[in-house]
């Protein structure tokens, strides 16, 4: 996976500046802050919150959250005493007007970041749950802890869009992290005068263009630039938005998101073209005042971002390979399904809280209301109890679980047998993931060619996503069997890791001929393959390899037997009927696991 | 909650806008999907819809807001209110705003279908059934953000009311029946994940959002969404008279409706397109028709003719074709591509 880019660096002066500026209009910026847990992410949250006024909530969000919390519900402590229902806000609403943390925000689920988000939008929490509907207002500023390792783990993409800043406090020292800050009467003074700022034109234009110049398609990151820089505009005492504010913007929301190094060249022969695309420049160029921007503000703007776009990143950049600082892919909430008391609830059954099922309170106490005033005055009971639950009342979790199969293709992408096999296997991953929608499995893609295996299309439900990366998968160059399996075997602890059972299938003709180093030589090769084929098997991993050589060759049934693997010859096989032989076998892995 | 950005104020996504309006011209059409990028305004222009939309008459004290012009579709308490002899115009009415109902994700089921009145009858002990969110959405349109990320057994449980429009209750010792005919609309981020088919076939039209990539136009979305931002009350006041306009036509339209002709040329065409795109069933045609006549209806034609059909048919037909992973070309493509064959370029 050495595809991946470092994640930008930021130095703490930046960093130091976000806090500032989020503390001037948190609701309109965010943060997502990228950095393992330790006194310099202690010190900048310190900076925010010593700044804070007094009485703002701070509300931690833990990783696994319950809805029940998140949005609220009905409280049942406040119910039975009470005996009426009593509904509790919940932590979104209750950072109402203060600071929401997220913790770990890498490993919360999609479905909780869609949560967080709509809320986020609505800036209020809509509530239909446990019998009740309520509405109560929640605008709150965001700061993401995102501790991800590598920069695959990264926090749920819709949720990042929407926070303007994204700090990287890795690689700073703690002896580093010392940088002026304003008091808290400064960001008092310039909470009042935010809204006041005007912003011209020419700024707004300034962000857009350095924007697209960049490569940023989402609209979010523009306009949470002309939100820093109409804070900045106020932290700074000004009531107007000029260009230092704007190059602000760019350094800290433009240039952290930058997928593409901004046409060079425009910053040189200045003056004449603003610094977007040039088609773009001409196409619109006549196209009335908006569009317009005196180029000045356009190169301090663009230059700022430039400025700001790490050297690491450059060098990728300056490749011509896309960065891709987020990978897209959500957090991870695989340990949540790995117990089998665990799983999607689906419902509730009647039933005792015994051999360990959940009771659910309220669908318990749902049951036995009715009966509250029958039981009361038949059993003449003089009970201290407000309601009278009766073992028939039980309502225990109904889970649904099922352990979702990620399937990871492995494919031989090399010289010869490369072109029509690769079209296949493309063609049998798009098949497969076209019905994966109602099986909830993923698919996987990795090919080896030339020197090394990459990971093509790490696991994926989206269709979408697998046909962007599939379009351009180049094939030709030696075999580094070894690598393939290698990657896979990795991915497949990945995989298992995230609570899922991987399942390989490998498409080669066996015949290695490049070594784990890259370097070539038959017999050295193949010995390596072999035994990273014995480590998959150790590895326990379900394997069906897949012969794609004109005549069945013994490298590729001797590899299946070292590898513990299901062996098909499929010689002529087209992308149908490859996928078809993958899903019986695989179906049949599936049951044997 | 808090003031709604304009409909008419939304840069660009003509597309978008015009299939939510055709929803809202002829609910028979069948509700609406947007896909797309993130950030593209998908959820705020579903929310500037129902400001839009003009109000309704419903019973007075009916939890489903039943219309008393329509007999048929009565509830059961409406239906019994009425004196014998008598049509629904006997029940007491007035305006009501059309409801558009949030579905928010974390939504319970029974907060969906409806169930026991626990208020009730934790206080009273009485047993009584509080209508959920399908029965407020009735007559009107239930809204699913991030459709995609909708679990399994209220997906279900939408399909089901949908294809009867009507929603039945079997729980806790309740037996309740009631009308939900609504419009569904679903946005969603493809790489969230796919939609299930049934799903997917339940949408009449489906429109694709893009981040617009030219300067200007996002000059402009970022520069209304920050004015919006910063005055919403000033924002909405300035645009409030093209909403107003917008929503005049939207009432012509309705009325102008059912006097649109469809000429059998019109229908042969319909069937054509279908047939050469090998669209499944004979919903994808039926949206077709339905959904140009609206538009028809709504630019103030007489009858449905090519022009209708081609703006169309991208959105009534691109979700429903059959998938074919080894075509590279997006299914909006070869829509356009079959358009463009029938009626030549």
């Amino acid at each position: 996976m050495s595809e991946f880019a470092p994640v930008a660096e930021s130095t703490w002066l930046d960093a130091s500046l976000a806090a500032a500026l989020f503390l001037v209009d948190p609701i309109g910026t965010g943060v997502a802050l990228r950095a393992a847990a330790g006194p310099v992410r202690d010190q900048w949250l310190s900076l925010v919150r010593d700044s804070i006024p007094a009485a703002t909530p701070w509300r931690r969000l833990p990783i696994h959250v319950t809805d029940a919390r998140l949005l609220g519900g009905l409280d049942l402590t406040a119910t039975l005493n009470s005996g009426k229902p009593v509904v509790e806000a919940g932590v979104l609403a209750e950072a109402d007007a203060g600071v929401l943390l997220i913790a770990m925000a890498e490993r919360v689920s999609s479905s909780t970041a869609a949560r967080i988000t709509a809320v986020m939008d609505a800036g209020g929490v809509v509530r239909e749950r446990d019998g009740f509907a309520s509405r109560s207002a929640a605008r709150f500023g965001v700061i993401a802890l995102d501790e991800g390792a590598d920069a695959d783990e990264c926090p749920p993409e819709g949720l990042v869009d929407r926070l303007a800043f994204h700090v990287n406090l890795e690689g700073i020292a703690l002896r580093d992290a010392i940088a002026d800050f304003p008091d808290a009467a400064d960001f008092a003074k310039a909470r009042e005068q935010v809204a006041f700022v005007e912003v011209p034109d020419t700024a707004v234009a300034a962000l857009c263009a350095a924007a697209l110049a960049l490569g940023i398609s989402s609209l979010r990151a523009s306009v949470q630039a002309v939100r820093v820089a109409r804070a900045n505009a106020a932290l700074e005492g000004r009531t107007i938005v000029g260009d230092a504010d704007a190059a602000v913007a760019a350094r800290l929301v433009l240039a952290p998101r930058a997928t593409r190094w901004p046409p060079q060249d425009q910053a040189e022969d200045e003056a004449s073209n603003t610094p977007e695309d040039p088609g773009d420049a001409e196409a619109h160029g006549d196209d009335g005042d908006s569009a317009k921007a005196p180029d000045s503000s356009d190169e301090i703007v663009l230059d700022a971002a430039r400025a700001a776009i790490p050297p690491g990143i450059l060098a990728q950049l300056l490749n011509g390979g896309r960065l891709r600082v987020r990978t897209g892919k959500s957090g991870k909430s695989g340990a949540l399904q790995r117990s089998a008391r665990r799983g999607r609830a689906v419902g509730v059954r009647s039933g005792t809280p015994r051999s360990g099922a959940t009771l659910h309170i309220v669908e318990t106490l749902r049951a036995a209301a009715p009966w509250q005033r029958l039981r009361r005055s038949v059993g003449g009971s003089a009970s201290a109890a407000r309601i009278e639950v009766r073992a028939e009342d039980f309502r225990v979790m109904r889970h649904k679980h099922r352990t979702e199969t990620t399937t990871i293709f492995v494919v031989d992408a090399s010289g010869s047998s490369a072109l029509n096999r690769l079209a296949e296997a493309k063609g049998a991953v798009e098949l497969l993931l076209a019905d994966c929608y109602a099986r909830r499995d993923r698919v996987a893609l990795i090919a080896f060619r030339g020197a090394t295996a990459e990971l093509l299309l790490p696991p994926t439900r989206s269709l979408v996503r697998a046909k962007r990366r599939l379009a351009g998968l180049p094939g030709g160059g030696g075999t580094p069997l070894a690598c393939g399996i290698d990657a896979a075997v990795e991915l497949a602890a990945t995989v298992r890791r995230g609570g899922r059972t991987p399942i390989a299938v490998l498409l080669t003709d066996g015949k290695a001929n490049v070594g784990r180093d890259g370097i070539g030589g038959r017999a050295r090769a193949e010995e390596q393959a072999f035994a990273a084929a014995r480590s998959a098997r150790e590895s326990n991993l379900a394997t069906l390899l897949v012969d794609t050589s004109p005549q069945p060759q013994p490298q590729a049934v001797r590899l299946a037997a070292e590898m513990g693997a299901n062996y098909l010859a499929l010689p002529y096989a087209d992308a149908g009927s490859l996928s078809r032989a993958v899903r019986d076998r695989t179906a049949d892995l599936r049951r044997v696991q | 909650m808090s003031l709604q950005f304009p409909f008419s104020a939304i840069v660009g996504q003509d597309e978008m806008k015009l299939a939510l309006l055709i929803a809202a011209t002829d609910a028979s059409v069948g509700g609406v999907l947007v896909f797309g990028d993130r950030g593209t305004g998908k959820s705020t222009a579903v929310r500037a819809l129902a400001a839009l939309l003009p109000k309704m008459r419903a019973v007075v004290g009916c939890a489903y807001g039943c219309d008393p012009t329509a007999i048929d579709t009565l509830c059961d308490q409406c239906r019994s209110a009425c004196r014998p002899g008598k049509r629904g115009e006997s029940l007491e009415s007035r305006l009501v705003p059309v409801p558009v109902v949030d579905l928010p994700l974390g939504a319970t089921e029974d907060r969906v279908v409806g169930a026991l009145d626990i208020e009730r009858a934790l206080a009273r002990g009485e047993k009584a059934f509080e209508p959920g969110l399908l029965a407020r959405a009735h007559r009107g349109f239930l809204y699913i953000d991030e459709v995609n990320l909708l679990e399994d057994h209220l997906v279900d449980v939408l399909l089901d009311v949908a294809a009867s429009g009507e929603n039945v209750v079997e729980r806790e010792g309740l037996s309740v029946r009631h009308p939900a005919r609504f419009v569904l609309v679903g946005s969603g981020n493809p790489e969230e994940g796919e939609l299930r088919p049934q799903l997917l076939d339940r949408f009449g039209l489906s429109v694709e959002v893009k981040t617009p990539e030219d300067l200007p136009t996002r000059i402009e979305v970022v520069r209304r969404r920050d004015d919006f931002d910063r005055g919403p009350q000033a924002f909405a006041a300035k645009w409030s008279r093209k909403d107003a306009a917008l929503r005049r036509k939207l009432v012509e339209a309705r009325d102008r409706l059912s006097d649109v002709r469809v000429p059998d040329a019109a229908l042969t065409r319909a069937a054509t397109l279908c047939l050469s795109l090998g669209t499944d069933g004979l919903r994808g045609e039926l949206t077709l028709v339905r959904a140009a006549r609206a538009l028809a209806a709504f630019d103030g034609d007489a009858q449905v003719d090519d022009s209708h059909l081609r703006r169309v048919a991208a959105p009534a037909l691109r979700h429903r074709l059959r998938r074919n992973p080894l075509d590279d070309a997006g299914s909006t493509i070869r829509v356009e591509r079959a358009v463009a064959e029938l009626f030549g370029s």
